[in-house]
């Protein structure tokens, strides 16, 4: 090669698939001027399962346990975003002590979900000690959906038109109890990281996605929320009776990896917030709404999406008035939201990436489904 | 592109792939039950649009327009710049092979303004192109290279238009209805995996 030492051409190097800050089987591509990234290739489908085929055919009810397999830090939002959408099509709604126990279920998973996001994040980052932190609350939780359903992380909780099993005696107790428990240690965590000198050099500045990008990319959640956006569709679009619980949307400025930590901390309060209001007040009543044995929703279609941890969860059922669906569309928010990952990654230094991939909070097993 | 074989060439050597016969065709569906839709927006887009726009419906509360193929992206301009409707959540395809036209392309779009969300639909004949919505949402990249992955919808003016879940290259579109559920590209997984069958 011609020229000085000086001179510098671009190197393609291959991040992952296994890589242990890309979260699972996230292979990317990068294109680098010396440490700077210049772009990027995300390869994804490692853990392509084909869920949406399998849909197709198998029973409504069949297919429930299925959807727990692509969020698996969040399983439970999986769930309910897929009952919500059936009990759409089929015109029905869970009783109201069966959508009192779902908030507080899901509620648990989303600090359950950011705690696991914490927790990888900052060992990214090269905190190693928040790690062993997290996991210590998240059992708490964990151990709360042992009780209830028997299975910790796929947990089937809900069933399409309500629940399945009646509350333990106990639970409201040990619901509370854990906020009890989880609600300071939040800030304990917050007392580790937030005026951190590393945490915040590593942190602030980085990542940048402003509100016209992520409308852009359709990114939403925390990302589209620490941008200034304030959106939630518990707020937007209620579902499953968010309405009547008093809570608050947090919202960054920047739109930088610093501010999507500050507002996923603050949705942990704000969830713990709701898991209190909602435990002092489970209605007594039926937990299953009326149901046929074997679902036929009527011809038609329907689209219906949540607020999960990660952003906007849809389901696009298409139904052809057999027991199969005929078409089952998932919205995965990682995998749209991972998207904007050249976008932000563009400019900023090899180290940084591993602090955007983080920031994301992607979950493979939902990326490829 | 390796992945660029015609669907037909499958179906004609079955010999190629093997785990499970195709699924029958399944019945043609019934009709929903929808509503006609009217409301300022469709108002606009009728007045916009006019005949390349056949339906305006609702369904459970949900509003769809149905158009033709070519007009879907102008439409999906018309409501970004003219009614506010600047995310696009999805697009999605499903699979009717017994109709001529035999994909239904769905595009959702939401209005964080109006807080209020809209489907695109549009019917495609296999082998049609149709154009990218990527010029009019950024966001349109992924959807459509899965669109293309599951289906074999090919974007015309899509800027980088690959595989993006299914290796590239294997050769069959999974979400097609012709395709069984077991079934896959054996030859792929003899020479990749170096076993003679997934199954």
């Amino acid at each position: 090669m011609a020229g000085t030492f000086l001179d510098s051409t671009e190197l393609v190097l291959n991040m992952g698939p296994q890589h242990p800050s890309t979260h699972g089987v996230l292979r990317v591509i990068l294109k680098l001027d010396g440490e700077k990234v210049t772009g990027t290739d995300c390869v994804v489908g490692y853990l392509h399962r084909g869920v949406e085929k399998i849909g197709e055919n198998r029973t409504y009810q069949q297919f429930a346990p299925y959807v727990d397999r692509m969020d698996y830090v969040a399983a439970v939002s999986n769930g309910l975003g897929y009952c919500l959408a059936v009990e759409k099509l089929l015109n029905v709604e869970a009783p109201p002590r069966a959508q009192v126990v779902r908030v507080i279920l899901t509620e648990l998973n989303r600090i359950a979900s950011h705690l696991i996001w914490l927790g990888t994040h900052a060992l990214d980052i090269g905190a190693i000690t928040p790690l062993f932190y997290v996991m210590r609350e998240r059992e708490e939780i964990l151990d709360i959906y042992e009780k209830y359903c028997g299975a910790r992380l796929t947990t089937h909780a809900f069933r399409i038109g309500g629940l399945q099993y009646e509350l333990y005696e106990g639970f409201a107790r040990e619901v509370k109890a854990a906020c009890d428990f989880i609600a300071p240690k939040i800030d304990e965590y917050e007392q580790l990281l937030t005026g951190n000198r590393i945490w915040a050099g590593r942190l602030k500045g980085v990542g940048v996605l402003n509100a016209e990008d992520c409308k852009q990319y359709g990114v939403t959640g925390p990302m589209l929320r620490a941008a200034g956006v304030k959106w939630d569709l518990r707020k937007a679009q209620p579902y499953s009776g968010y309405e009547q619980y008093d809570f608050e949307i947090p919202v960054g400025e920047n739109g930088d990896t610093f501010d999507r930590y500050l507002v996923r901390m603050e949705e942990m309060r704000q969830a713990i917030r709701i898991v209190r209001q909602a435990a002092d007040r489970i209605p007594e009543g039926p937990i299953m709404g009326k149901v046929p044995k074997v679902i036929k929703p009527p011809v038609g279609e329907a689209y219906v999406s949540i607020e999960a941890p990660k952003g906007e969860l849809g389901y696009f059922i298409v139904s052809d008035g057999s027991p199969r669906p005929y078409r089952v569309r998932v919205r995965p928010p990682s995998f749209i939201n991972l998207q904007a990952l050249d976008k932000m990654a563009r400019g900023s230094l090899v180290a940084d990436l591993v602090a955007i991939i983080g920031t994301i909070d992607i979950v493979l097993g939902e990326v490829d489904r | 592109m390796a992945d660029e074989q015609k669907p037909e060439a499958k179906s004609a050597s079955p010999a190629a792939t093997s785990g499970g016969k195709p699924p029958a065709a399944p019945k043609a569906p019934a009709v929903m039950a929808a509503t006609p839709w009217e409301s300022e927006i469709t108002a606009m887009l009728k007045e916009h649009f006019g005949e390349q726009i056949s339906e305006f419906s609702a369904y459970l509360g949900q509003n769809f327009a149905v158009a033709r193929p070519d007009a879907v992206v102008p439409i999906l301009e018309f409501l970004k710049l003219e009614a506010d409707f600047d995310y696009l959540v999805d697009i999605t395809a499903a699979d009717y092979p017994q109709r001529p036209e035999r994909f239904d392309l769905i595009y959702i779009l939401y209005s964080f303004a109006r807080n209020e969300r809209v489907r695109v639909k549009t019917r495609v004949a296999d082998g049609y192109r149709p154009q990218s919505a990527f010029p009019v949402h950024l966001t349109a990249n992924w959807l459509e290279r899965e669109v293309f992955d599951m289906f074999g919808i090919e974007f015309a003016g899509h800027p980088d238009l690959r595989r993006i879940l299914m290796p590239e290259e294997w050769e069959g579109h999974p979400l097609r209805k012709d395709r069984g559920l077991t079934q896959m590209d054996d030859r792929w997984v003899k020479e990749n995996l170096g076993i003679e069958s997934g199954q």
